[in-house]
């Protein structure tokens, strides 16, 4: 069968398969929620059973104005993506930019949250088992809003010299996905840590 | 108890099982000290093994209808000369069929589940009676250590239990704990394994119903030596063990003509990780040797416990079980052979 | 043996030096190229890792034998063990993955070439970890050394206090760094499936290696992620002072245990999922039959998929779980044969009133049946977790798993081998040498794996590395060594077919044995752009309608 011919009968009905990308992410989003889930396990097990040193109640302060920020985050990042479907530019890199500081914000939040209980509390990753998990899990979650950041860093820097258009807003779209991901997890870990673990 | 028609079919059951496994050891070697799942002599390995011959029968007829289907199509649907250039009918499967052969082996499932978890419920959580034997066993690297709290014993490897009667049953119930890493104590012809893992205490419990001898060694893996942390069960009648724990309750022997190999023992670091009663040294770092000469083996069950073996061993553990956690004392020939006669006199 | 050259007559065409080729090889992103360097590399590994299990085998042909120490016997299980199950399984299946998937569902490529081959070099970077513990592990003796902690690596054994030096963490960053790979093409295979079939080619039409190679790669999402969790919390115990599995600290290795199984039940299935993709594609063909039940058969491994991922603690029946705990994984790992043996049901049906042909990769494939029957019955023993009681941690278990895993797998992977070896380099694989390569590795394998199971039954744990005599282990241990050395010559004339046919071996043609999928439809090897033009199907079996137009399936879909 000569490689040139096409044996096979046309067809002219639709034909039309799901987003690559948006996939993609989905099943990214799937394997990262296994290893936030297996973290999750550990810290909630490991509740109430440390030997020594600060518990949660004793030290935990809740942190509801940059958990707001980082929740709000999401909103804007998703209407940021709707306005650059509709290649409204300039509204999207605003709603963008306020996206990263709202990030921002929220990492600030937590490094000040780690250097008070590391220097008034002492509770480090090796204090006990509270420590450990908690930094592990509070820990990974920022490493993921880190790597979020840093991807929409590079986006907004793409974007100030004009190469984010329309045609890029799928892009744009698959990224918020990510950020949306960041987000439903804090929530999960706020619950656990904050609410469920004192 | 009465033959019912099941158990005589699970004693025939047995016995065929038992007939093929040692023809098939046959040829091994001597017909030593038993390590074998299917001859138990305690309760709960008795009751695992009924269950295994149920689960045994009931695979092997699977096997043998479905290995008779396979050599069957295998043989006639085979493709002959004469039909080299013809396809078959092109079967694209069938509801009726595909619902038996999914709905019989959900039955299969059902029975073998309930038979299972009769048998666990009857082993994991048979209640303690007053008067059972109470054994604390912790795992160390790679040695086995024994304490009989009610009966103040202490010792290590080889574990003494009386026999039990089942008209009038004297179980003994171990509670099973860990110095280091997880082991698992696994004794076949008694019952099933458990492991002892730090931080998580287990509990087991054994009635062997008769006398003698009973092997087994450690089932985890627990580093260098996990081969060679035997152990030996002696199932003693009533008035051996209560001979055996009087003995294991004295203090240690004090015998003046091995004082120089006292002093050796005591002011070196041996008496940092061993223990004799009523002396200074009370180390739980290693096996307690109050009653060393009581046990067959050394090392637990890596050398027989002879002089020369003791002596090679204290000199040189690696010698006998390289890797263990024993180090090489150093000592003098001199301060090695009155140490070695200091050891023979605590019977 | 380049597959882009058009060959124009008269006309000279230099050879391409072959740095230029390696080059072209090394930055490859062709899903055809990364297919095969997964393959050539997992075949590096398994006669490495088979030479592990060949010096185990000579260890323990007697008695307090002293072939190696026990130092050495530690660590070559844990290699062997690491070895097969991350650098020969899961590449070899995901290069028939990569190879075959985009060619069977009519696409020029996978989704993401970049990804594929970051992946592969990922993995391969995981294999070459592994193997540099050996010289930079540098453990409390001084050399280096590799790891001897087992392959599932147990809490608190793998604590510093238990496991100085680097070896444990040499195991851990090995693995780690090739779960990102897996996990990278797991992603690829499952974004290729849903998103690039050709026209035509609905989710019910798609051949089942594609259904099997989806569900696998869900799996690997969803199971090889709690074992990089796991990794990391190690790692974190190891060197931040963590107490994840610290028992002094009030941790638990029994979290790890779990953590570890989640992992690691899945895994072995992950394993099998894509083995049973070859014998649904190989059996149908060889029979003339399409595949008795295509619905049922996508039903169970879906079904396969998710009840596997609740059965992990059957693995774990010694530990001291509750009766109610043991109970629950009794019933969810034998409800889990289910599905398994539906299947087997299902070839078997697709044999039945066929037209059998046995050429090498059909003995491979009803090898395979009567194989993973037997070992779907040892695991029926295994899930009762009464009965567990007396064989786990025993040589029956290593026995059962070995039946999956060779019995299972690598007789699969040897079918497929065979079976696509002409599509992939145009050459035919020697049929005589194949027969002989076929029988020596049965007769090798079950004297070696039958006998396996009656040293458990009779006391023998596994892990150690001597044993003492009079326990009736001696005899059976000697003729289980001697099974191992006949596999192994079988694998060397293996591997020497492999070699000829491909200098030597008779053309293939696009479709030597008159199948019926679209990878047939394509050139032996296919071009890199795999098809001319995409192609548009109308049944399960495309190239059976161009072949019988008068009786196409796709009359009866």
């Amino acid at each position: 069968m000569s490689a040139m011919a096409n044996p096979f009968p046309q067809t002219s009905a639709a034909w039309s398969l799901p987003d690559r990308g948006k996939v993609a992410m989905a099943g990214l989003i799937i394997a990262e929620s296994a290893i936030f889930t297996i973290f999750v396990v550990a810290y909630l097990f490991y509740v109430g059973k440390s030997l020594t040193g600060p518990t949660p109640r004793e030290v935990l302060e809740t942190p509801i104005f940059y958990s707001i920020c980082l929740l709000s985050s999401s909103l804007t990042i998703h209407f940021a993506a709707k306005s650059l479907a509709r290649d409204r530019v300039g509204a999207f890199l605003g709603l963008w930019a306020l996206t990263i500081v709202l990030g921002g914000t929220f990492m600030y939040g937590t490094a000040q949250e780690w250097h008070r209980l590391i220097y008034e509390h002492g509770l480090t990753i090796s204090t006990n088992l509270f420590g450990t998990t908690y930094y592990s899990l509070v820990g990974l979650h920022a490493f993921h809003v880190t790597a979020g950041l840093l991807m929409l860093l590079i986006v907004a820097i793409f974007a100030l010299v004009g190469r984010v258009g329309v045609r890029q807003s799928r892009r744009v779209e698959v990224l918020s996905m990510y950020w949306h991901f960041v987000d439903v997890v804090w929530v999960v870990v706020f619950t656990v840590v904050y609410v469920l673990g004192r | 108890m009465r033959q019912t028609k099941s158990s005589n079919f699970f004693t025939a059951g047995k016995l065929l099982v038992l007939a093929c496994l040692l023809t098939a050891s046959a040829a091994a070697s001597e017909p030593g000290n038993g390590t074998n799942i299917f001859a138990p002599a305690s309760t709960p390995a008795k009751m695992v093994a009924h269950l295994s011959v149920f689960v045994l029968a009931i695979t092997g007829i699977i096997f043998l209808v479905v290995f008779t289907l396979l050599a069957y199509s295998v043989i006639k649907f085979r493709a002959r000369g004469r039909d080299a250039n013809r396809e078959p009918a092109q079967v694209y499967g069938s509801t009726q069929i595909e619902l038996a052969w999914t709905i019989i082996p959900i039955l299969i499932v059902v029975v073998l589940f309930l038979a299972t978890a009769r048998v666990l419920h009857a082993v994991q959580d048979a209640p303690q009676p007053p008067g059972a034997i109470e054994v604390t066993a912790i795992g160390h690297q790679y040695w086995w250590e024994f304490r009989y709290p009610k009966l103040g014993v202490v010792t290590a490897n080889e574990l003494h239990i009386p026999v039990s009667d089942p008209a009038n049953p004297n179980p003994t119930f171990l509670t099973l704990l860990s110095a280091d890493t997880d082991h698992s104590f696994w004794i076949p012809e008694l019952a099933g394994k458990t492991d002892l893992i730090p931080n998580h205490p287990n509990r087991m419990w054994m009635d062997p119903q008769r006398t003698g001898i009973f092997l087994g060694q450690c089932a985890q893996y627990c580093g260098v030596q996990h081969a060679k942390m035997l152990l030996r069960i002696s199932v003693d009648s009533p008035e051996d063990f209560a001979a055996w724990v009087r003995g294991q309750q004295q203090p240690a022997v004090q015998d003046a003509t091995v004082a120089a190999g006292r002093r050796v023992f005591e002011s070196n670091a041996c008496m940092n990780c061993h223990a004799v009663g009523a002396t200074p040294a009370n180390g739980r770092f290693g096996p307690d040797l109050t009653h060393l000469m009581s046990r067959v083996t050394i090392a637990s069950g890596a050398a027989a416990n002879t002089p020369e073996n003791l002596r090679l061993w204290i000199q040189d553990p690696n010698a006998i079980k390289p890797g263990s956690l024993m180090p090489a004392m150093k000592l003098s020939d001199s301060d090695l052979d009155a140490v070695v006669s200091y050891m023979e006199t605590l019977r | 043996m380049s597959s882009n050259a058009i060959t124009i007559p008269g006309v000279q065409i230099d050879e391409k030096p072959w740095v230029d080729t390696l080059h072209e090889w090394v930055t490859t992103v062709d899903h055809k190229r990364l297919g095969v360097l997964y393959i050539l590399y997992a075949l590096l590994f398994l006669v490495v890792a088979g030479g592990e299990a060949l010096i185990i085998r000579i260890q323990l042909m007697f008695p307090h034998n002293q072939f190696v120490s026990p130092q050495v016997f530690n660590r070559l299980f844990t290699m062997h063990g690491t070895t097969m199950v991350f650098f020969m399984g899961m590449p070899i299946l995901f290069g028939f993955a990569n190879y075959l998937v985009p060619l069977m569902i009519g696409a020029r490529d996978m989704a993401f070439p970049r990804l594929n081959a970051f992946s592969f070099w990922l993995s391969a970077l995981g294999g070459f970890l592994l193997y540099f513990s050996l010289v930079g592990a540098n453990g409390l003796y001084g050399a280096g050394n590799a790891p001897n902690v087992g392959w599932w690596a147990y809490a608190p054994l793998t604590a510093r206090a238990f496991s100085p030096g680097h070896s444990t963490d040499y195991w851990t960053l090995a693995l780690l760094v090739s779960g990102f790979g897996s996990i990278g093409t797991a992603i690829n295979i499952i974004t290729t499936i849903l998103c690039m079939r050709c026209p035509g080619m609905k989710l019910n039409r798609m051949p089942l290696l594609a259904w099997l190679n989806l569900v696998m790669a869900g799996m690997v999402l969803l199971a090889v992620s709690p074992l990089t969790a796991a990794q990391m919390m190690l790692l974190i115990d190891r060197y931040l002072g963590g107490h994840f599995f610290d028992t002094q600290a009030g941790g638990s290795a029994v979290l790890w245990m779990h953590f570890f199984w989640i992992f690691g039940h899945p895994e072995v299935y992950i394993l099998i999922i894509p083995c049973f993709a070859f014998m649904s594609e190989i059996i149908p063909v060889f029979s003339r039959k399409p595949i008795f039940g295509y619905p049922v058969m996508v039903a169970a491994t879906v079904s396969i998929g998710f009840v596997s991922m609740s059965v992990w603690a059957h693995h774990m029946f010694t530990v001291g779980m509750n009766s109610y705990a043991n109970s629950f994984f009794t019933i969810t790992t034998m409800a889990v044969g289910v599905p398994t043996g539906i299947k087997i049901f299902n070839w078997l049906g697709t044999m039945w009133g066929g037209r059998i042909q046995f050429k090498t990769p059909m003995l491979f494939s009803i090898a395979f049946l009567f194989q993973f029957l037997i070992a779907g019955l040892t695991g029926v023993m295994l899930a009762s977790a009464a009965f567990a009681s007396q064989l786990s941690l025993s040589y029956f278990v290593v026995a059962h798993f070995h039946y999956t895993l060779v019995g299972g797998v690598i007789v699969a992977v040897f079918a497929a081998i065979y079976y696509w070896y002409p599509k992939i380099t145009g050459s035919m694989l020697n049929e005589t040498l194949g027969k002989w390569h076929f029988w020596l590795f049965l007769i090798g394998f079950h004297l070696t794996f039958d006998l396996m199971h009656i040293p458990g039954l009779l006391g023998m744990p596994r892990r150690i590395y001597t044993y003492e005599p009079g326990r009736g282990w001696d005899t059976l241990n000697l003729l289980i060594s001697i099974g191992a050395f006949i596999q192994a010559i079988a694998i060397l004339l293996f591997v020497a077919n492999l070699l000829i046919s491909y200098f030597k071996g008779a053309k293939a043609g696009n479709d030597p044995w008159d199948a019926w999928t679209l990878e047939w439809s394509t050139s032996s090897p296919p071009p890199t752009y795999n098809f001319a033009s995409i192609p548009v199907v109308a049944s399960r079996r495309p190239l059976w309608d161009l072949k019988h137009p008068e009786d196409p399936d796709s009359q009866y879909e």
